[in-house]
């Protein structure tokens, strides 16, 4: 019984650390504010940027983008794009914030989720890219994907994919409880969710008890406005309003009436449950078709997608699960160049096209959405259903201001701790909200933040 | 074998002259065998652990930045009911998991001396087998095992009516944890307590066996006193590693997140602090503490162990 390697390896990650801060002789924040807002850089220093050899880092952990990035360099031969990949998600932020804190390192250009923006912002570690000419591409993309990026009217980075909200559902499955259409309305889905139960023995859906991602989505979908943050010092903290409430009472419900599992997702058995009928449903994102398909590729021809069931069927809403942006770091040198590779492939309808078709990303951008080549498709494995065109109608309705807080890793990680522990045992959600508007205010309050609640 | 002798009278009789340069060298050849091992001891762990604990004096900000906090750190573990609830666990790992482990290891340990056992060699390769598994491995296959509606144990439970418990849940997850490690560590113990047996002398209990002693009499009264310091040995190893539980509550929590909270344990509470909640300071106090209720525990449970062999 001697498991000493995580310690050690703390002390070890530690230890790096300290030797990495040492050698730099560099400490914690001086690396930080290298934003130089001298007005707006003109064509001509663009046009110069991009015909000195240059060598820009890209960490992304976007699978073949390397095609994308050869598109980009073919149209600028002068610059090179050195693409890598140092982790998925977290460790990919600990990376670039580690990299930063050091002082050297950082790469030119970062993937980063939109709700993570923020917590680069605290640290100003994102170059602000007005001057660069950020702000005119705003026509170009989805309104409230647009908001995501821009912060006190600074434009932070440039969209890559998103994830508007639909419902995912099985067509025999369905059909068997005697139900022919998806229902519109939440009430209507409370309903088919007993019938489903009571005929066929699955259950609607699966809303993960660990998922924040996808809770949050249903939040936004409702109108909640659970975070906030100036960009400054003062946070917003409201996790718990009446109609975060009004949500998860509704979920309550269902959960303790055993209609919908709570079960864990992307884990073995959540995947064997979609591909065996135990869900009849996902309350997914856009990017949920395609990973559908490869996950129950047996059950292919009996899914349909439509939009998420609606609190007031007169004004149809949706929210967001997922996506992400490409941010130029403040300690960039090239920072044009870094911009206008993240702008070109971003926004570039030969590499938007790209991401859709190959990488099967969720366009933010308009060249795209409008695109029939791309609305049009029919999909097989949703019965002939031509499913980009219904997210795109979804995209269309999703609220477009909703923020998030500058330490998202705490409040996903407290999620699970505090509500997450309430929707497995099935309990009481509303306390459950009110333990992680506590968390995250404690958190926010010891963070030095102003919070309001 | 005559240098030996040479040491030994310069040991006793130093003068200066040809000998005592004999030892010069040998004094800076030890040190030369020793300064690699010295190097990456203070450069991987000395200064390191120095400087957590100059980090843990101090408190960052995401707004305000680093400033010093004295021992505030310190009191905030003391009364961090995460913390605590998270001893408490392991504590309660260590008074079911150890005994169970070592009691098991110690039969095995004594039927294989036994003699009787046919197979042994090929018995005690196996019982050690699963210690030589990464404990991520094992974790990540037990993971598996315990799954609900596709893992094994519950269809197999399932198949013979006996429901299909959640192992993952709330309650049980500690028990299906304490299964896992007493599964990996069973035959590292068994070894340690084997070989300690080997050492026995055999006139002593083949005295006993012509005196009619029978072999639990032997083993109770001969072989267990015998391999008294082998035993506390593993007892020692085994609180330390109750304190320092990570790998399972790590990788349990991808497939069991709201069973195991991310301060389930106070080695995972520390991680979580350093690299979720960037923390760094306060996790360094955590794993100070931590650090420190382990080598009390470790010396209490010596000293009355040597306390009980002197009365005894």
């Amino acid at each position: 019984m001697r498991k000493r390697a995580p310690r050690t390896a703390l002390a070890l990650g530690v230890g790096l650390l300290t030797t990495a801060l040492l050698l730099t002789g560099c400490t914690p924040g001086t690396s930080t504010g290298g934003t130089t807002t001298t007005g707006t850089v003109s064509q001509a220093d663009i046009d110069k940027a991009m015909k000195t050899p240059t060598t820009l880092t890209f960490w992304t952990w976007v699978p073949d983008i390397q095609n994308e990035v050869d598109l980009f360099e073919k149209a600028y031969p002068a610059i090179k794009v050195k693409v890598e990949n140092v982790g998925q998600g977290a460790p990919h932020y600990t990376k670039i914030r580690t990299a930063l804190k050091a002082g050297t390192g950082a790469p030119d250009v970062a993937q980063i989720e939109y709700q993570y923006i923020s917590s680069f912002n605290v640290t100003k570690s994102l170059a602000d890219l007005t001057p660069y000419g950020g702000a005119k591409l705003k026509s170009d993309y989805v309104p409230w994907v647009w908001n995501q990026v821009v912060q006190n009217g600074q434009v932070l980075a440039i969209p890559q994919d998103s994830g508007p909200m639909g419902n995912l559902y099985r067509t025999d499955i369905l059909k068997k409880a005697g139900i022919t259409t998806p229902p519109a309305t939440w009430d209507e889905y409370a309903t088919d969710a007993a019938l489903v139960k009571q005929k066929t023995g699955s259950y609607i859906s699966d809303v993960a008890s660990s998922q924040a991602g996808q809770w949050l989505g249903l939040l936004w979908q409702a109108g909640a406005k659970p975070f906030g943050y100036d960009g400054k010092k003062g946070v917003t903290v409201d996790v718990n309003s009446a109609k975060a409430k009004q949500v998860v009472s509704y979920w309550e419900k269902l959960i303790k009436a055993d209609l919908v599992s709570t079960d864990p997702d992307f884990t073995d058995a959540w995947y064997q449950g979609l591909a065996k009928g135990k869900y009849a449903g996902w309350l997914t994102a856009a990017w949920g078709p395609i990973f559908l398909q490869g996950t129950a590729k047996n059950t292919s021809g009996l899914w349909a997608a439509a939009p998420l069931p609606q609190w007031d069927a007169s004004a149809p809403a949706s929210g967001n699960w997922g996506g992400s942006s490409d941010a130029v770091l403040a300690t960039s040198k090239n920072k044009i160049a870094a911009y206008e590779f993240a702008k070109w492939i971003n926004n570039d309808k030969s590499s938007t096209s790209l991401f859709a078709s190959k990488q099967f990303l969720w366009p933010t951008a308009n060249n795209v959405l409008t695109d029939s080549a791309f609305t049009d498709t029919k999909s097989a494995f949703y019965g002939g259903q031509q499913v980009n065109k219904t997210f795109s109608d979804i995209s269309n309705t999703v609220d477009t201001k909703f923020e998030w807080l500058p330490y998202m890793d705490f409040a996903y990680s407290s999620f699970t701790d505090t509500i997450g522990k309430q929707i497995a045992s099935k309990g009481d959600l509303s306390a459950g909200l009110d333990a992680w508007q506590k968390a995250l205010v404690d958190y926010g309050t010891q963070q030095g933040f102003t919070v309001n609640k | 074998m005559s240098t030996q002798a040479v040491a030994g009278t310069a040991t006793r009789r130093p003068r200066p002259g040809g000998a005592s340069t004999t030892k010069k060298k040998q004094w800076r050849a030890a040190y030369l065998f020793v300064i690699p091992f010295f190097l990456v001891f203070v450069t991987m762990l000395i200064v390191p652990l120095f400087y957590s604990g100059y980090l843990s004096f101090f408190a960052t900000r995401l707004v305000g930045g680093t400033s010093f906090a004295g021992v505030e750190n310190y009191v905030k573990t003391f009364t961090d009911p995460l913390f605590l609830a998270g001893l408490g666990r392991t504590a309660l790992f260590l008074v079911i998991q150890v005994p169970i482990m070592l009691g098991l290891a110690l039969f095995f340990a004594l039927a294989l001396d036994s003699g009787r056992v046919r197979g042994a060699k090929v018995l005690r390769l196996l019982f050690f087998v699963p210690y030589a598994i990464p404990g991520v491995v094992a974790t990540l296959m037990w993971g598996y095992l315990y799954g609900q509606d596709f893992g094994p144990i519950d269809q197999v439970l399932g198949f013979l009516g006996l429901g299909q418990p959640n192992l993952l849940s709330d309650s049980n997850v500690l028990g299906s944890m304490m299964n896992i490690v007493t599964w990996e560590f069973v035959g590292y113990n068994m070894i340690i307590m084997y070989s300690a047996l080997r050492s026995i002398p055999a006139e002593l209990f083949e005295a006993a066996e012509i005196d009619g002693a029978s072999q639990f009499r032997v083993a109770w009264s001969i072989k267990i006193p015998a391999i008294r310091p082998a035993i506390l040995l593993t007892v020692i190893f085994s609180i330390i590693g109750s304190f320092q539980l990570f790998n399972e509550p790590s990788l349990l929590r991808n497939i069991a997140p709201n069973a195991i909270n991310s301060s389930y344990t106070p080695n995972f509470y520390a991680y979580n602090l350093a690299f979720v909640n960037q923390d760094v300071n306060y996790a360094a106090a955590v794993a100070f503490i931590l650090g420190i209720v382990i080598m009390i525990v470790s010396y209490v449970v010596q000293l009355t162990t040597q306390r009980r062999e002197r009365l005894g």
